[in-house]
């Protein structure tokens, strides 16, 4: 490798921002909500200032994620609609998992592991806030009736971890797995050579200098 | 209300081992008779006075109900209700409502912050406010609708059963002051007798359906009733007939618990596993290794 690699631009810096506040929002509410979930972790609120501190924190920090996700919805929505291909591809996920790109149909900006990540944090996060508004307290919570906070707090639950279950593959493949996306979150690029490989439609896309 | 250290503890909210403890207690319990209650609210009054707490001056909405419903600074309630248990017959039937001290409280197990509620070996259940962060999941987890957040300090409010009266070896200030002796308190198995005799007097009396209260879906309370109509509790305005811990409150604070946290142990073991098993995806390795392999079958050729 003599000469530097070829660069595509692949998020913008209000991106960049944007994820950015979205992954510390998320960081800072998984960590409190972990707080109230199971004695063990009680330990969490810690970092909020104690407990009553992680319970007034919580649905804030919990409304911020929510419009920076929602912001991020919109953005890139169009990109996320599953395709013929991307059906072919979740039937290869062997290949997937062993790094065996060549098995697999081309796929665009986003493979459909992404895709379907943005659809499960799509549910997650709108159930989170709804039920979120339902346990709300002091504001919210006493409006509604027992039944439906009992109910809101079970979903809630689940909802949270769906979406951190999401999260552990998301941070996995993004930092650990796919070396060069990191690179794409920091930066806003991506070599050739990784657009090349993991995203081959897009690529050509990029490259045939017909689209932004 | 405050954390007593007089009295044993065996349940602490949001705590994963059992608190130590090696005495044995009795376990306690208040009997409200309420056949031979009168309403005279003194009860009420005394609860006001040893908890110093004072209730806002409310309106009068034409009903002895005052105030209307338990409130952050009201732990215990005269209710009234005006029933006709059968045709052509009408009762008036005063009931004493408030924290029922359950011997499975679901405060205490929908409660997220440790220490915040907790229950005496004497079978008190009792709130911790130094403790509380006003998540309201007390509220929750009640089967008999009675915490109260407070909007001065977002605290959680009930009955204590006067655990500090108690404490020292008095009973309870309702207790004291109830001049019909229509309350009583002492062991709950001597409250359980007493009730006895209490059931077989209201049935010489024609009340066949008499009974106790003490609704075993809760573990038993330890705040017992004698009631006319033991059959039809809801009588009493709504006392519930079978209160259980709801089964959302019950999957939320039991099974979710360790199933969530095991699969998130696992999808994080499944990432570091893959990590090491396949490892990184590195488009710019490979491409390094696509020449190697490509300048390695030139030279094949060559040779």
């Amino acid at each position: 490798m003599s000469a530097k690699p070829k660069l595509i631009q692949r998020y913008t810096s209000s991106d960049r921002v944007n994820h950015g506040l979205l992954a510390l929002s998320f960081i800072l509410v998984a960590m409190s909500g972990m707080a109230f979930f199971h004695p063990s972790l009680y330990w969490l609120s810690a970092f909020f200032g104690g407990g009553e501190w992680a319970r007034v924190l919580h649905p804030l920090l919990g409304v911020a994620m929510f419009v920076f996700f929602f912001i991020a919805m919109v953005k890139y929505w169009k990109h996320n609609l599953l395709t013929g291909n991307d059906f072919k591809w979740l039937g290869r996920l062997g290949d997937v998992m062993k790094n065996r790109e060549e098995n697999l149909p081309p796929i665009g900006k986003y493979n459909p592991g992404q895709k379907l990540l943005f659809w499960t944090l799509v549910v997650t996060m709108i159930l989170l806030l709804l039920t979120g508004i339902a346990l709300w307290q002091p504001w919210f919570a006493p409006l509604f009736p027992i039944g439906v906070v009992r109910a809101a707090a079970v979903i809630h639950v689940i909802s949270a971890v769906v979406l951190l279950l999401g999260m552990i593959v998301h941070i996995y493949s993004a930092i650990f797995w796919i070396k060069g996306s990191t690179r794409a979150m920091l930066r806003g690029t991506v070599t050739e050579t990784w657009a090349r490989k993991h995203h081959p439609l897009w690529y050509e896309e990029m490259t045939s200098g017909q689209k932004k | 209300m405050s954390s007593l250290q007089s009295l044993d503890i065996t349940a602490r909210s949001a705590t994963n081992r059992t608190p130590p403890s090696i005495r044995e207690e009795v376990e306690v319990a208040k009997l409200i008779d309420i056949s031979k209650c009168i309403g005279c609210k003194a009860c009420q009054v005394a609860c006001a006075e040893w908890n110093d707490l004072r209730e806002e001056i409310g309106t009068n909405v034409g009903v002895y109900d005052n105030p209307l419903d338990l409130t952050p600074s009201t732990w215990t309630l005269m209710r009234f209700a005006e029933v006709e248990p059968e045709e052509y017959e009408f009762e008036w039937l005063i009931r004493k409502d408030g924290c029922m001290h359950c011997a499975d409280p679901g405060c205490l197990k929908a409660c997220p912050a440790p220490g915040a509620i907790v229950q005496y070996a004497n079978g008190i259940v009792d709130f911790v406010s130094e403790h509380c962060i006003g998540c309201g999941y007390c509220i929750a987890g009640c089967p008999f609708d009675i915490p109260r957040i407070s909007p001065k300090d977002n605290r959680a409010y009930k009955c204590t059963l006067c655990s500090d009266r108690v404490a020292v070896g008095m009973e309870p200030a309702c207790v004291k002051v109830c001049p019909t002796g229509c309350i009583t308190f002492g062991s709950k198995e001597d409250m359980k007798k007493h009730a006895d005799g209490r059931i077989a007097d209201l049935n010489s009396r024609g009340y066949d359906q008499a009974g106790l209260y003490d609704p075993q879906g809760v573990g038993g309370t330890h705040v017992m009733y004698v009631l006319q109509h033991a059959d039809q509790p809801e009588l009493y305005q709504g006392l519930p007939k079978d209160p259980k811990i709801s089964a959302a409150v019950d999957f939320w604070k039991g099974l979710a618990k360790p199933f969530s946290l095991a699969l998130l142990g696992i999808a994080s073991l499944g990432a570091f596993v893959h990590y090491f098993a396949v490892g990184p995806n590195d488009a710019e390795e490979d491409e390094d290794e696509d020449d190697k392999t490509r300048s390695a079958a030139a030279t094949d050729k060559e040779d």
